[in-house]
């Protein structure tokens, strides 16, 4: 059996694999002792455990046997589920990451957003918040509603949740201010598929590919289909895994 | 270090922030350097010279001064030295690789420009480098906007000489730079008090070529798979040839040199064959600026060559030897220095050629295009060079990074990643 892991700013994905079927899988809040958890998670011998994840490399000085990034996970992943992919989306809690695909499978060119959280999930929790919604996911379902006509005009997160909240004071309709941050976010993220070139099929993992406003705008604004996998969180780890698996059968 | 306070107060530095210096560079460059595997011998020699760089070095150039000699400090690789050293004089490169005295710095600059210029400025004003205060006078140069006016800014503080550097490659500006070289060799005269004559020229000409000749050598080596030295004692190298002595240096290169033939008959590298080769181009890595090469090294791959100022660009054409008369050796060093592809000039083809060149004859994987914050011309021409490569199907990553060190876990990945695709 092999394991993946994926230790992310606000998750950790886990998949166990028996060959290359999907044994296990677990999702967890990161919490403050990211370890701990990922070694919970870990709670049988597995023949080798590939880590990814912003905390890939304390985990390999830890108990995984090696690591990969996030953008070779991604892309393991998904080819795994969508043979033929040729463009994945990743936007997670803290960066945005467009990773492109030849026909084999194997990366061939990859974009990261700056080092803002503007466009990630983290941008969104934080106007999640300023309009008083409970969660992300409350968050996207309302803005489906709303109405458009709104512009945010600031990226950033900082001045951007100040605008929401004056838009508000202003009489806005709250899922109309929803709707537009979405815009927002999904204007950006298009705008980075579009510099890269991306192809179609396109598949969009991450916690944030869970928001249907999103992925509705999204393919909307791009004109393709986005395929969402049915648990996009997982697809890191999974990469993790399948990653784990064939370096141990080149051994 | 041995106790040089009296050295440093008699320079009239402030102590404390150059302690403050001293105290963060052991760590950064033991965990950046020492920590290496399969290090080679004669990196020792480098390692010391690390070691005293605000002590012997300084010293040494006390003693020239004492002894009626000038010190020149010099911010681009544009400066000949040659013609320094043709009067008697030591040309140094003034480092501007770390954030410091910045908010000296941006007392007078905006806060949104180049950590190279503000670097350069806070150590100015901040009173910390040793180097600059034992200048006799400083030369800048009309490379990038930046630069050119934060001289009129530094003037105030210390005298500055500008050289018109040009910015583009025609006969005419070949004229201009030939007449901008000869002014230099009179000022220098004047600074000095010594006349520059052909013997002492073609001297000169013939050790800085000598240095020249050393780092290609080095350079050379390299090309073999496993590479027998790591791109970041290379870099380290490259840095100091721009303040060492020059003999010395020199020999000291060669030295290590020698021990790398052996190695490669042997088989021998610093990391294993087969290991990921990739070249570094874009903007120069003036000490202690190892941040992206140490990032590079630790995630898998090997720098193989640096298309740098710091690297490459200052060592890769001689001075021809072939003139007698000054005049025409003059000429000779103002054209050397023409051959520099820099990203002021517009066009700039030489640099996209000789990137697609180097990545054949070293064997590279990859280039990692690397471009301090701010700094337009290499972000700019980072356009250019993206064309060119994916004409030619050779991988690029575009890096923008400061001297901070905020963003070095996305670094990390964005690496890694690059790395995972050579693979
Ligand atoms: S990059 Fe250009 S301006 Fe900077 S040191 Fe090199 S030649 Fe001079
Ligand atoms: S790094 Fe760029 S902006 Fe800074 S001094 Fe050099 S050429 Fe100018």
């Amino acid at each position: 059996m092999y394991a993946g892991i994926d230790i992310g700013s606000r998750t950790i994905g886990f998949v166990a694999l028996a060959g290359d079927r999907v044994l296990l899988t677990a999702l967890e809040d990161t919490g403050h002792e990211p370890l701990d958890t990922a070694r919970k998670l870990l709670n049988q011998k597995y023949a080798r455990v590939v880590a990814t994840g912003y905390g890939r490399h304390s985990a390999k000085s830890d108990f995984a046997h090696d690591v990969i990034t996030e953008i070779k996970a991604h892309a393991l992943g998904a080819a795994y589920l969508y043979p033929g992919v040729r463009t994945v989306l990743d936007i997670g809690g803290q960066d945005t990451k467009v990773i492109l695909l030849n026909d084999r499978g194997s990366v061939t060119d990859f974009q990261m957003n700056d080092r803002c959280s503007a466009g990630t999930g983290k941008f969104l929790e934080v106007m999640a918040g300023a309009l008083g919604y409970t969660g992300v996911g409350e968050f996207g379902e309302e803005a489906l509603k709303g109405k458009r006509g709104i512009k945010i005009s600031n990226m950033c997160t900082v001045f951007a949740e100040s605008e929401a909240v004056s838009l508000l004071h202003r009489g806005a309709g709250r899922e109309d201010i929803a709707l537009a941050l979405h815009v927002s976010v999904v204007e950006r993220t298009a705008g980075m598929l579009q510099r890269v070139g991306y192809k179609t099929p396109l598949v969009f993992t991450g916690g944030v590919a869970n928001n249907r406003c999103i992925v509705t705008l999204l393919a909307e604004k791009l004109g393709v289909e986005v395929i969402v996998p049915p648990q996009p969180q997982l697809v890191g780890a999974l990469g993790a895994a399948l990653a784990a698996a064939t370096t141990a059968a080149a051994q | 270090m041995s106790n040089y306070s009296e050295m440093w107060s008699s320079l009239g530095l402030n102590l404390e922030a150059h302690d403050q210096l001293l105290k963060v560079l052991p760590p950064t460059y033991h965990d950046v350097y020492l920590t290496q595997p399969n290090r080679p011998k004669n990196m020792e020699y480098f390692d010391f010279v690390v070691n005293e760089i605000h002590g012997l070095r300084i010293q040494e150039l006390q003693e020239h001064k004492k002894a009626g000699g000038k010190v020149i400090g010099a911010f681009c690789v544009f400066v000949p030295e040659e013609i320094v050293r043709a009067a008697g004089g030591i040309c140094i490169g003034l480092c501007s690789g770390i954030d410091i005295g910045t908010a000296e710095a941006e007392q007078v600059l905006p806060r949104n420009i180049c950590p190279l210029i503000k670097s350069f400025m806070g150590f100015k004003l901040a009173k910390i480098c040793p180097y600059f205060e034992s200048c006799d006078l400083v030369v800048g140069e009309t490379t990038c906007d930046g630069k050119k006016k934060a001289f009129e800014i530094l003037n105030d503080y210390v005298p500055v000489h500008v050289m018109e550097t040009p910015q583009m490659k025609k006969g005419r500006d070949r004229d201009l730079w030939l007449e901008e070289v000869k002014d230099f060799a009179r000022l220098v005269e004047e600074t000095t008090g010594n006349q520059i004559s052909a013997a002492t020229l073609a001297r000169s000409i013939n050790e800085v070529n000598g240095k020249r000749r050393a780092l290609r050598r080095l350079a050379d080596l390299r090309k073999c798979d496993p590479a027998p030295i790591s791109g970041k004692d290379s870099l380290l190298i490259e840095q100091i040839a721009m303040y060492d002595d020059v003999e010395r240096f020199t020999a000291r290169v060669n030295q290590l040199c020698d021990e790398l033939e052996q190695r490669v008959q042997a088989g021998e590298g610093v990391f294993p064959a087969k290991t990921p080769r990739v070249i570094v181009t874009g903007t120069p890595m003036a000490i202690p600026n190892w941040k992206v090469p140490h990032i590079i090294e630790t995630s898998g791959a090997v720098i193989v060559a640096e298309e740098l100022c710091t690297g490459l660009r200052y060592f890769e054409n001689e001075v021809a030897e072939d003139a007698t008369g000054l005049d025409n050796m003059l000429e000779n060093v103002a054209a050397r220095y023409m051959g520099i592809n820099c990203a002021v000039f517009t066009p700039n083809p030489g640099r996209l050629e000789k990137l697609v060149q180097l990545v054949k004859e070293y064997n590279a994987g990859g280039v990692i295009h690397c471009t301090l914050s701010f700094c337009d011309p290499y972000a700019v021409e980072a356009n250019r060079v993206e064309k060119m490569l994916k004409q030619e199907g050779i991988p690029l990553l575009k890096i923008e990074t400061g001297y901070d060190q905020e963003d070095a876990g996305q670094l990390k990945t964005r690496i890694e990643a690059f790395v995972e695709m050579l693979k």
